[in-house]
């Protein structure tokens, strides 16, 4: 079984496109789908860039899936890199108090694999 | 002053794919009523935050979604009924980070921080109501 989303291989990194809302439905298979996509992806650089531009809500639940999907893919020995947050769920998780300082941030995919430290 | 419903819709809150129906259409509302991206991530975003609540701590209930005008602008009435344990202190759910489970820490004082008017009535045993409005300021 598979949650639905795809996972790519982008030069020795991982990117993943979340466009669908990650019920609880989902999230289980999700991080495991990811964290083996990790195991296969040895390499000498090897990040995650987690693209969420396709979230029109991203709530508390959702904001914990992902810092927990960073802290495992942290404890294998690789970063995680969230992209493409809308303004309006930046907005939104602030007002909240929820600053998911423990996840790094890009703007876009682009950016994401700069931080990634993939050379352009 | 009083207030016109123009629009309201009862979904049960059994399952996570309830809770998901919840997200959208308290989404559909909003942009119906005309409400922006921001105001309207603000008050799906609750809804989520409390129907989850209602699914996960009140072992499920009942959410209504409303439209409503007070003769001058438009809103979204919503209101999350579970008949659970209820919230034994409140004080201290509404300060946040406080959790009995995975979700009420930040949900509950979130989502009173995304809406204009947010009611809460609990006791040990009794169940939760959450009623919160959330009014259209700029439009689209």
């Amino acid at each position: 079984m598979s949650a639905g989303i795809p996972i790519l291989r982008i030069r020795g990194h991982i990117l993943v496109s979340v466009q669908r809302e990650l019920g609880d439905d989902v999230v289980e298979q999700f991080q495991r789908d990811v964290l083996s996509a990790i195991e296969q992806a040895r390499g000498p650089t090897g990040g995650l860039l987690i693209d969420i531009s396709g979230l029109e809500i991203v709530d508390t639940y959702v904001a914990r899936v992902l810092a927990d999907t960073a802290a495992m893919a942290r404890l294998m020995g690789r970063q995680t890199v969230v992209c493409g947050m809308r303004p309006e769920v930046a907005a939104t998780l602030v007002q909240m108090g929820y600053y998911l300082e423990t996840v790094t941030t890009a703007l876009d995919v682009d950016d994401g694999l700069d931080r990634l430290g993939l050379p352009r | 002053m009083t207030l016109t419903t123009l629009v309201a819709e009862r979904l049960p809150i059994r399952t996570e794919g309830d809770v998901q129906l919840v997200r959208r259409r308290a989404r559909e509302l909003a942009q119906v009523a005309g409400f922006d991206a921001f105001a309207s991530a603000a008050v799906t975003t609750a809804a989520s935050e409390l129907s989850r609540n209602a699914l996960v701590h009140g072992g499920g209930g009942t959410a209504v979604l409303e439209r409503v005008h007070d003769g001058a602008r438009e809103g979204l009435r919503l209101s999350f009924e579970d008949q659970g344990a209820g919230i034994p202190d409140v004080e201290s759910a509404l300060r946040g980070g406080f959790s009995t489970g995975r979700t009420l820490g930040l949900g509950l004082s979130g989502s009173r921080r995304l809406v204009d008017e947010f009611r809460i009535q609990t006791a040990p045993g009794n169940g939760t109501t959450v009623e919160v409005v959330k009014w259209c300021r700029f439009r689209r």
